[in-house]
This record gives C-alpha cells, structure tokens and sequence, in this order.
C-alpha cells in the first residue's frame, strides 16, 4: 500500500473574495505576493511534516491561473522538497504535458529534480484542462498528439544515451543529450485522470499505473475494469498495483470537529474540482475544440461534478440522455456536504471512523496507491497539522494493515511490469 | 434555388461545393463557423454569377487535410481545386476567415482571377482593437457576435432546437483551432506579400463588424496595390448573411465595372 497527502494549495485570501468565481475571470491585480509567501511556506511545510507522520508520498498538482491551486508550477515545489525532505516520495500528479513548447526541457528539469532527491520523484503526466491550453496558449486539437510525442521524446531522453536527433511531428531537436541523466532508469510514472478513455487506454498499454481524481466510486470501479480490459488486449495482466485513487478525507479529534472542519472543503476559493464548491465552470473554455474526445469518455461522465470541471457539461447531458437516466442538475448535483458523505466523496471522522470508511474504499476498488486529499478549501494550517497528526499516528498504520490483510500492492511492492514482486523483479529486467 | 453539389478531389481528399446560378464564376467561401448551405446571399449573387459555394477543405462535408497547420495550406489547395475544375476569370468572395483564406490565394497567383472579394476579412494584424477570440466564447454567443445585434442572429438562425448548430460550431472550431490557433486568426507575413497582387479587389466591411477591427479594412487596402473599400450599414461581421443584397449587388457593380 502506497499512501500518500495531497492538497490543491488554495489561494486564501482574507477577505474570503475567490467565492463563485467566474472561471479565469479573476485579474490577478489582486494578487498579495507577501500571503503568496506565507501560503507557499504553509503548503511546503505541512509536507514536511506529512513526511513525519509516516506518509509515503507527498503529491503535488498543477493548474495555471487558477487561484484555487497554487501549483502552478509543480516543478518548483518540487525541486524545494526534493531537497528538504528525506525519505518520501514526490508525486507529481502531474505536469501538463501538451503545454510545454519544449519538453526537453521538461525531461531535464525533472531528472534534476530525481536526482536531487535521490531517486524519489514520481513523474505523472496530465492533458490539463482548457485552462492550461488557454494560458499557455496550447493548440488543443493537438493536446493528445502532443502528450503523446513528448512522453516519447522524455522517455527516450532519459533512457537511452545521447546525443541524437529527435524530429516529430509537433516537436524537432537537433541535439538531444541532457545533463543530468534522472537516478531513476527511468522515474515511475503515474497517470493521473478522470473523464479520458484514451489515455486509460494508453496507460494500460504501457502499464503506467492509473490514479483516479476523486472520482464516485462505482464509474470510477467502471473505470478500472476499462483499464484491465485494455491492459489485458495488450497482453498484460493488472492488479492493486496499477490502481491509484485520490479522495477526501478529514480526520479530527471528535466527530463534531471533524465535521465542522469537513465542511471547509466546500468553503475557500471556489475551485472546479471541489465538489460543491465549484464555482462557475465555463464549459467553452475548459472543453476546447478538439482537445477531447466528445464521445470516447469514461463512465464517470455520467456523474455531474467531474464532468463540468472540464467543461463537459454538453457530453454529460448527452450521456444521461441516451441512457434515459434522470437529467443531471436533478439527479446528482454535486453540492451538499451531506449528500457527499453519502456517497463517500469526503470522509470524515474520528479516526476509528475514518478507518472503518476507508477500509470500505479499499475492498471496493482495490487500489495499491491511495492519496488522502485533505487541507483543502478553507482549512486552516491547524486544521490540516491536527489532522496530518492523527492520520500519522492512528490512520495510517491501520490502513497498512488493511492493505496487507487486502493483498493490496504498491507498485514499489509488485511491479507493475512484471507482476511480482519488487525484491524478486530486481535485475530482471 | 435548387443547387448542385460537386465534388472535386485535390492531394487525395475531396472537396465539396454547392454550385448554383449562371454567368461568370464566382466562388465563394465561409466564416470559420462553418458552411451553413445555400443562403440568400448565393441567391442574390446567382442573378448575375455561377456561384460556387465551397466547404473549406476540413469543414463542413470537405475531407480534413490532417497535416494542414495554416490558412496558407487550404489556400494552396483550394487553388489547386479551380484548376481541377477549369475555372478562369473567377470571382473570388471570402467572408471572415474564408476571407483570410481568399488573400492568401490572391497572393499565391493572379493567374485565375478576375476580382478579389474580402467580407469582413480575417487575415492581417489590427492595428487598433483585436480580433474578438472564439476560443474562448461559447460558440453561440461568439457566432452572435458577428451579427449586429441579437435580433439579426435570431432571424437569420432561428432556434437550435435540435443542437445541429451547437455541434456544426463546435466542429468547425476545432479546424479553425488547427490552422489558427496562434496567432489568431491572422499571419504577420500576409501583408508584405499582398502588396504583389495584381487582381483588383473589393473590400466590404459590415459597419457594426464586432470580431474584425475596422482598422483591419484598412490594413487591406494600404497592402493591395488595387482596392477599394465599401462600408455597409446596418451589418455585423457577417454582412453578407445581414444584407445579402447590397453586398451581393456591390459585388455585381465591382465586377462590372472591370469589364
């Protein structure tokens, strides 16, 4: 079992002013460097301390222009924990590949990154939402080819020795041969999603280990079985090892705490992916021409709240139609904390509660990577540090267990490449 | 009207028009929202050209040229198109980004031409204002923009009741996002190579055109050695759709006028 801390690091501003935002509406006019300061030096050292506490990664994502995550750029924060952490691993989840105009240097700067930290960065690689495209000015209806070409070109990079000549169709080098080379031959990389089919399918190919974002559970059980299907059309068999899944929880000292705090995941800055906080989503914007599949979608897309937050609101209403299901605002309209408990998208509790609800995620998707997404909304630094305290001393130790007492593997404990187990797999391939 | 399809094929994709009407050769071609059929305007030039009412090569019915990364590209196939079909002493009518198309062919040959017709054409960098962005509009509320006002857009789509619009939109978007994205929806290097064309060209500017600056118009006439501008009141960007007669008859009487 692989368990890691993420938060999306909101901007929150005192004047509590990022409310129902209009998506990339919001001038940064308003930016206070100085609380950008503070906010950065918060987020990095709850990581710190998360590492303390005993969690095996510390994952970080990336959005741009955006103030509900801070990342925008994840290398950063990476390279500073890289750094200043010792043991866990960085998870990046991930960067955005289509948007680099350059992936060259992308492959270099991550493999500074891993090397840096001795071996412990984790590479993810994501589409980005239109967003991205938007702010770094991405053609979108090339944002798979693109992903694709520089995954390649990274890969390559990386493994095989310079110099060489890379020609492609969206990127051309006359000279490949970085410097560093990453510790890792090559950094594990994780693919983390929601709404894309085809780079399920991709990753299955290539058994990169696929990590659901806070999705429900039974499109995102839907989801895994579509990986398994896929890997196993290319010859490869699958397990715990190549499901990761990201979801709420919050865990405090008494059960009216924990909901009391639990309820600031839908407060703060209004962010796309928080679920009753979402703030106003422009489809038009974050679904571009050309950038998805319309039709080619996991089945999450039958649940609202993934579905808007990449502007997928069309496809949505499309889907429920066809399958005759009751329409979405009225069926399942992400928005109260009480229907989110209900459904397990936030977990909240003491932690024997907390305990016993996880376990119940554990048995139903069987994933080997879990990420605990906590801290978010308009949590405190205390708020986080109290619950960063009890998930290292009576959640995580419990969790493990569950995962030995579930047979569910890491891909540090079971290759994903081979299916066995790491001490076994060590010179094989 | 009854109009004819054709279909030519150019670089192993086929190329789809409406052909209409009789007398000299006109062809016309779309906004970048797509080609919507035979509209009133084809009508209106019908009376006096053989109108030839052409899917750009990746919209509408036309086969998509995967590789083409530039307005310039749909340019050299289009030419390569009126050569297929024999076609000389052309009226060559582009409106929006079909206009940015047009420029790009007049500059490749005046071989062809008789004259060059330039509605609302995207193409050439304001010099003052900007080219409204569609990436980041709803498609509706963008493709009501090029009217002059709502009521105009209502009359002449009516309601998209069946969402065929919405998704005619969306498609013809994501071409237009492979050839223009960046820059937007005009090439820094189109008006020094304008200044080697001979064909005479008419440019008619909606008077209320909200997606392509005024100073756009302008740009066009000090680039070509031989043109005219024409302002037509009452339009948007799409005057051709808003006034299809005087655009139609401003067209006849340019023409004319070369004889």
């Amino acid at each position: 079992m692989f368990i890691s801390y993420f938060t999306e690091r909101p901007y929150q501003d005192e004047q509590g002013e990022y409310i129902n935002t209009l998506d990339l509406a919001k001038s940064n006019a308003d930016y206070n460097p100085v609380l950008g300061g503070d906010l950065y030096h918060r987020y990095l050292d709850e990581k710190v301390y998360a590492e303390e506490m005993g969690f095996d990664g510390l994952v970080l994502n990336e959005h741009h222009s955006m103030p509900a995550c801070m990342g925008g750029v994840i290398n950063v924060e990476a390279s500073i924990l890289a750094r200043i952490t010792k043991r866990a691993r960085i998870v990046l989840a991930g960067n955005v590949l289509p948007i680099w105009d350059d992936p060259l240097w992308l492959a270099e700067t991550l493999a500074m990154i891993d090397v840096i930290s001795r071996g412990r960065l984790v590479c993810g690689w994501v589409r980005g939402t239109g967003r991205e495209s938007v702010t770094h000015n991405t053609p979108s209806p090339y944002n798979w080819e693109r992903y694709q070409e520089a995954h390649d070109l990274i890969m390559k990079a990386w493994t095989e020795p310079g110099p060489f000549r890379w020609e492609g169709e969206h990127f051309d080098y006359r000279y490949v041969n970085p410097w560093p080379r990453p510790l890792q031959q090559p950094p594990p990389i994780w693919i983390p999603g929601s709404l894309s089919k085809a780079t399920v399918k991709w990753a299955a190919e290539r058994q990169f280990p696929y990590l659901m974002l806070a999705t429900e559970h039974e499109p995102t059980k839907r989801s895994f079985e579509y990986y398994d299907a896929c890997a196993r059309e290319a010859g490869h068999e699958t397990g715990s090892q190549h499901r990761g899944y990201l979801f709420k929880v919050h865990v405090d000292e008494t059960e009216e705490l924990a909901e009391q705090t639990a309820r600031k995941f839908l407060q703060g800055p209004s962010n796309p992916f928080l679920e009753g906080n979402q703030g106003q989503v422009r489809g038009f914007m974050q679904n571009l021409p050309g950038m998805n599949s319309r039709t080619e979608v996991l089945p999450t897309i039958e649940t609202w709240a993934p579905a808007v937050a990449r502007g997928a609101q069309r496809q949505h209403k499309k889907i429920l139609e066809k399958k005759k299901m009751a329409k979405g605002k009225d069926r399942d309209y992400s928005g109260s904390y009480e229907e989110q408990i209900a459904k397990y998208t936030i977990i909240a509790g003491t932690p024997d509660q907390v305990v016993e609800k996880i376990r119940n995620v554990l048995e139903y998707l069987r994933p080997g990577i879990i990420a605990i997404w906590d801290g978010d909304g308009a949590m405190s630094h205390e708020d986080t540090m109290r619950a960063l305290r009890l998930l290292g001393e009576e959640v995580i130790p419990r969790v493990r267990e569950i995962g030995k007492e579930l047979d569910l593997h890491s891909p540090f404990e079971v290759s994903p490449v081979t299916n066995k187990p790491v001490a076994e797999a060590v010179g094989v391939g | 009207m009854q109009a004819q399809d054709l279909t030519t094929e150019v670089a192993g994709l086929s190329v789809h028009l409406l052909r209409g009407g009789e007398g000299d050769p006109a062809v016309v071609l779309h906004h970048s929202t797509g080609p919507i059929g035979w509209v009133p305007f084809h009508d209106e030039l019908a009376q006096r050209f053989a109108v030839h009412a052409v899917d750009l090569p990746g919209y509408g019915r036309s086969d998509r040229p995967s590789w083409a990364r530039h307005p310039r590209d749909l340019a050299i196939l289009l030419n390569r198109a009126l050569e297929q079909l024999e076609m000389d002493g052309v009226t060559l009518i582009g409106a929006g980004f079909g206009g940015f198309v047009a420029a790009e062919m007049a500059a490749m040959t005046d071989a062809r031409l008789r004259s060059l017709v330039l509605v609302g054409a995207a193409g050439i960098q304001p010099a003052e204002g900007e080219i409204l962005d569609q990436m980041v509009l709803k498609e509706e509320f963008y493709v009501q923009k090029s009217f002059r006002d709502e009521e105009s857009f209502r009359a002449f789509y009516g309601e998209d009741e069946t969402g065929e619009l919405a998704d005619l939109w969306d498609f013809s978007r994501e071409m237009t996002a492979r050839v223009t994205w960046r820059p937007y929806m005009f090439d820094r290097r189109l008006p020094h190579i304008l200044a080697t064309v001979r064909t005479p060209t008419l440019l008619v500017w909606g008077e209320e055109d909200r997606v392509i600056p005024r100073s756009c118009a302008e740009l066009y006439a000090r680039a070509l050695p031989n043109a005219q501008l024409e302002i037509v009141p009452e339009a948007g960007h799409v005057a051709e759709y808003e006034q299809p007669e005087t655009v139609a008859r401003l067209i006849a009487e340019h023409v004319g006028s070369l004889a």
